[in-house]
C-alpha cells in the first residue's frame, strides 16, 4: 500500500505561508544557481559562434591573443599562398589580414572608460564571417576613414550612431554602419579598413590573419606546414578553438564563483527545508500514528514525507527557474582578463540547464527532508496515537 | 525579570529548530562577510596605490607605448621630481594558470616605491646582474623562489623564453602592500628587443612620476598632458590610484553581481528565520490567548515574540562574526594567493551585525502582530 500522492500534495498546500517562505528561500538559491550556469553558457555561445569552423586564425608563436601578436607583411603574403587556402571565383585567396588594437571608450552612464577592440579587416574580412550582417547603413569603403560598429557597442555607447565621428589616432572616423554578428564576440567590436587603421596607429605589422580552408580536413596539414616553414614564426588555430581558448580564464572564474556561492546558499536553504519538514512531522504525529495503525508501513511513511520534501523543492525550483528565465532579456558585459577588452554576452537558458536546475532543487528538498522523514517513519504507533 | 526568562525558555523549547535557525544565520552572516571581503580585496590594489605618484600612459589605450624620449620632456615639467619607466612584460611562468605580474623597470623605480623594502646588499646584487630580478615576498612564498634561482618566463608580448635570476626579495612595508609581482631591468629588455626587432625598442609602457607636492597632482597631470598635445602619442596622466581603479572598473559588473548576491543570502536566511518564527507563533496561539486572559497586554506579547527572534539572531550573528576571520584566513590559503590582501575590515563586521539585527526584526514582525491581535476566545478554542 502506498500513501496517495494527493494526500501529500494537499499537505504542502495546507500550510501555505510556511511552504511559500521555504520555497521562496529555495527559489533564491535556484535563481543564483541557474543564472550562473546561464552566464557561463552565454559566454561559451558568444565565443563559439565568434568562430567559423573552416576559418583558421594565425598569430605569432607564443602569443595568446591578437593584441600580443604581430605578423609581418612578408609573412602574411607567404601565408596566403598556401595551397590549403580556399580561393574566390576570381582566383584570389580567401584571407583577411587583420590589425587589432584597443582604444578607450566611455560607456553611457559610466565615468570610467572601457577597452574596446578596433579591428582592421581586408576587403574579404566581412564576407569571411557569414554571421556578420549589416543592420543599418553600409559597409566602410576600402581606403577611407569609415568604420562600422557592432550591435552590443551600438547599444551600450552613446556616441556611435550612424554619422557620428569618433576621434582616435589623430583622425576623425565616421560611423557608416551598424552590424549584428549573431551574439558573437564581434558584436563588441568596431571594424574598419586595415590599411587605414595601420597607418594611423603607425603599425607596420598585422596582428593576425584569418584564412578560409579549401576543405575542413586540410587543417592539420596546414598547421604542420606553417610550423616547419622557415619564413614563418606563426601558429594556426581553428577560429572556434581560438576564441574559446580566450575565454578559459573568465569561464573558470564564473564557474568557481557560481559553485562556491550556490554551495553556501544551498546549505542555508536546506536548513530552511529541514525546519519546515520537522514542523510538518511534529504537527502530524497523531496523523502518522493513524496511518501506521491503518496498516501503512514505515517505508510508506518515509516515502510520503520524502516526496513532500521533494515537492517543496520542486515548487522552489520552478519559481527560481521562472525568475532566472527573465534574465535572458538582460545582457552582461565585463572585461575578459585574457584580452583586456570589453566583452558583452547574454544569459542563455538551455534545456540542459533547466534539467540540472530542477534536479538540484529536488536534491535540496530531498536532503533537507531526509532526517525529518526518518523521524516520522520511526515513530512508535502507540505513542503517536496517544499524542493529542 | 519575568519577561527575559520567558523569552529564553521559549527560545529553548524547540532545541532542534532553534539550533538549525542559528546554524542558518551563522552560514548567512559568514557568507556575507566573506563576499564583502572579496569585494574589498578586489579594490585592495587601488587602495594601496599612492596619491602622490602619477602614471603617464598613451591616451589611446594601455596597449600603446610611449617613446623613450618623453622621459626628458616629462622631467622638465614643474613639480615632477622623478620619472621611472615601467613595461608590462606579460610572460607566462610554466603554465598560463600561474599568472603573476612582471614589470621591466628602470633603476630608480624602487626609489619611487618606498613600500617595497629590499635589503641594500640584495639591491646592489640586483643592480650588478643584467638578468637579475626582484620578486615580492608573497610571490616568493607562493612558488618557493629563493635568491639565486633561475626563473624561466615565456614571453607573450616579447617573443622567446627569458631566464631571470632572483637577486633579492621585496618585502612589503605593511600588510596592505601587495608583493605579488616581479621586477627586472628595463635596460635588459630594451637591449634584447633592439637586437631582435629594432622597431619595438625604446618604447615605454608607462612612466611613473614622483611629484614634490601631492596637492598639485591634478595641475601637474594637466601640465604633462599639455606638453604632448597633438603629438603622435598623446598622453593621459592620472594618479596611481585612479589608474588602478580603472582596472577595477573593467570588471564592475562582476563586482556588482557579487554585491547583489551577498544580500541575496541574507534574504534567504530571512525567509528561513521568518518561517521558524511563524511556526512557533502558530503553535503558541492558545498560550498567547491564555496570557491575554491573565491580563497581559498586546505589547507584552509582541515583545515576547520580538525578544525570542532577537536572541536567536544575535546569537547566530555573533557566532558568524567570530568565525569570519578564521574562515577568511582559510579561504585566502585555499585560493592560493589570488588575493594578496584578504583581511576582514571593521566595516564588514559592522555590516554583519547590522544584517543579523535586520533579520531578527524582520522575521518577528508578522508573528508579533499575529500574537498581539489574538482574540482570547478564538485563541483558547484553537488547536495547534
Amino acid at each position: 500500500m502506498v500513501i496517495p500522492l494527493h494526500y501529500i500534495a494537499r499537505n504542502v498546500w495546507a500550510r501555505r505561508l510556511t511552504t511559500a517562505l521555504t520555497a521562496g528561500g529555495l527559489a533564491l538559491v535556484v535563481f543564483v544557481f541557474a543564472t550562473m550556469l546561464m552566464l557561463d553558457a552565454g559566454l561559451k555561445q558568444t565565443l563559439v559562434t565568434t568562430g567559423e569552423r573552416d576559418n583558421v586564425v594565425v598569430i605569432r608563436k607564443g602569443a595568446e591573443t591578437e593584441i600580443q601578436s604581430a605578423i609581418s607583411r612578408d609573412q602574411a603574403a607567404a601565408l596566403e599562398m598556401y595551397p590549403s587556402i580556399a580561393m574566390t571565383p576570381e582566383g584570389r585567396p580567401m584571407a583577411s589580414r587583420e590589425a587589432v588594437v584597443l582604444i578607450s571608450l566611455t560607456k553611457t552612464g559610466y565615468t570610467t572608460p572601457s577597452n574596446v577592440v578596433i579591428r582592421g579587416v581586408s576587403p574579404l574580412g566581412v564576407s569571411l564571417r557569414p554571421q556578420v550582417r549589416l543592420t543599418e547603413g553600409r559597409v566602410f569603403k576600402p581606403g577611407s576613414s569609415e568604420i562600422i560598429v557592432g550591435s552590443s557597442l551600438a547599444k551600450g555607447y552613446g556616441n556611435v550612431r550612424i554619422g557620428d565621428h569618433l576621434r582616435f589616432a589623430q583622425r576623425d572616423w565616421t560611423v557608416v554602419g551598424h552590424f549584428d554578428a549573431g551574439g558573437s564576440g564581434f558584436d563588441s567590436e568596431i571594424w574598419g579598413d586595415v590599411d587605414q587603421l595601420m597607418q594611423s596607429f603607425r603599425r607596420t605589422s598585422y596582428s593576425s590573419m584569418v584564412l578560409r580552408l579549401a576543405n575542413t580536413d586540410a587543417f592539420d596539414k596546414f598547421r604542420t606546414d606553417i610550423d616547419v616553414d622557415p619564413r614563418l614564426a606563426n601558429e594556426a588555430k581553428r577560429e572556434q578553438q581560438f576564441y574559446s581558448d580566450q575565454s578559459k580564464a573568465l569561464s573558470a572564474f564564473i564557474n568557481i564563483l557560481g559553485l562556491t556561492l550556490t554551495t553556501i546558499f544551498s546549505v542555508a536553504a536546506m536548513i530552511g527545508a529541514m525546519i519546515t519538514m520537522y514542523a510538518s512531522v511534529a504537527n502530524r504525529v497523531g496523523e502518522i500514528g493513524t496511518l501506521r495503525a491503518l496498516g501503512f508501513q514505515r517505508t510508506n511513511v518515509l516515502m510520503a514525507f520524502l516526496i513532500e520534501a521533494v515537492l517543496l523543492g520542486l515548487v522552489g525550483g520552478i519559481a527560481g527557474l521562472l525568475c532566472a528565465s527573465l534574465m535572458q532579456f538582460a545582457s552582461f558585459s565585463t572585461t575578459n582578463f585574457q584580452t583586456f577588452a570589453d566583452l558583452s554576452f547574454r544569459f542563455l537558458l538551455t534545456p540542459a540547464i533547466i534539467v540540472k536546475t530542477l534536479l538540484f532543487s529536488m536534491a535540496m528538498g530531498l536532503i533537507g527532508g531526509f532526517l525529518p522523514a526518518l523521524r516520522a517513519s520511526r515513530l512508535n504507533i502507540v505513542d503517536a496515537l496517544r499524542a493529542r | 525579570m519575568f519577561l527575559p526568562k520567558l523569552i529564553a525558555r521559549n527560545a529553548m523549547r524547540h532545541k532542534l529548530r532553534t539550533a538549525l535557525t542559528v546554524l542558518g544565520l551563522v552560514i548567512a552572516v559568514l557568507a556575507y562577510g566573506l563576499l564583502q571581503t572579496v569585494v574589498d580585496a578586489w579594490y585592495a590594489g587601488a587602495s594601496a596605490a599612492s596619491n602622490a605618484r602619477l602614471v603617464t600612459r598613451n591616451a589611446i589605450s594601455l596597449t600603446f607605448a610611449l617613446p623613450l624620449n618623453y622621459e626628458y620632456r616629462i622631467k622638465g615639467v614643474d613639480g615632477v621630481t622623478q620619472v621611472a619607466r615601467s613595461n608590462w612584460f606579460g610572460g607566462v611562468y610554466r603554465d598560463p594558470k600561474n599568472f603573476f605580474a612582471q614589470f621591466a623597470v628602470s633603476d630608480n623605480y624602487l626609489d619611487l616605491y618606498p613600500e617595497f623594502i629590499v635589503p641594500p646588499e640584495q639591491r646592489a646584487d640586483y643592480q650588478r646582474d643584467r638578468r637579475g630580478a626582484l620578486v615580492g615576498r608573497q610571490l616568493a612564498d607562493l612558488y618557493g623562489f629563493k635568491i639565486g634561482d633561475v626563473i624561466p618566463i615565456k614571453g607573450t608580448i616579447y617573443a622567446g623564453t627569458w631566464d631571470f635570476v632572483v637577486r633579492g626579495i621585496m618585502d612589503g612595508r605593511d600588510e596592505s602592500t601587495i608583493t605579488r609581482q616581479m621586477v627586472f631591468h628595463w635596460d635588459y629588455l630594451n637591449e634584447t628587443v633592439r637586437k631582435k626587432n629594432p622597431r619595438q625598442a625604446d618604447q615605454v609602457g608607462v612612466f611613473i612620476l614622483g611629484v614634490d607636492n601631492p596637492d598639485n597632482a591634478a595641475a601637474i597631470s594637466r601640465a604633462v598632458d599639455n606638453v604632448f598635445k597633438n603629438s603622435l602619442a598623446e598622453t593621459l596622466t592620472e594618479t596611481e590610484q585612479a589608474f588602478q581603479l580603472g582596472f577595477v572598473a573593467m570588471s564592475n559588473q562582476i563586482i556588482a553581481a557579487i554585491r547583489v548576491v551577498s544580500y541575496v543570502v541574507i534574504v534567504i536566511v530571512m525567509a528561513v528565520m521568518a518561517n521558524a518564527m511563524a511556526m512557533s507563533a502558530r503553535e503558541r496561539i492558545t498560550e498567547y490567548a491564555t496570557l491575554k486572559a491573565l491580563g497581559f497586554g498586546p505589547g507584552f506579547l509582541s515583545l515576547l515574540v520580538f525578544g525570542e527572534s532577537m536572541i536567536i539572531s544575535a546569537f547566530g550573528g555573533a557566532l558568524g562574526m567570530l568565525l569570519t576571520p578564521p574562515a577568511a584566513r582559510f579561504f585566502k590559503q585555499a585560493v592560493g594567493g589570488v588575493f594578496p590582501v584578504f583581511t576582514v575590515s571593521h566595516e564588514t563586521m559592522a555590516m554583519q551585525a547590522g544584517c543579523a539585527l535586520v533579520v531578527g526584526v524582520a522575521a518577528a514582525i508578522v508573528p508579533a502582530v499575529q500574537a498581539a491581535r489574538v482574540r482570547i476566545v478564538e485563541g483558547l478554542r484553537a488547536i495547534g
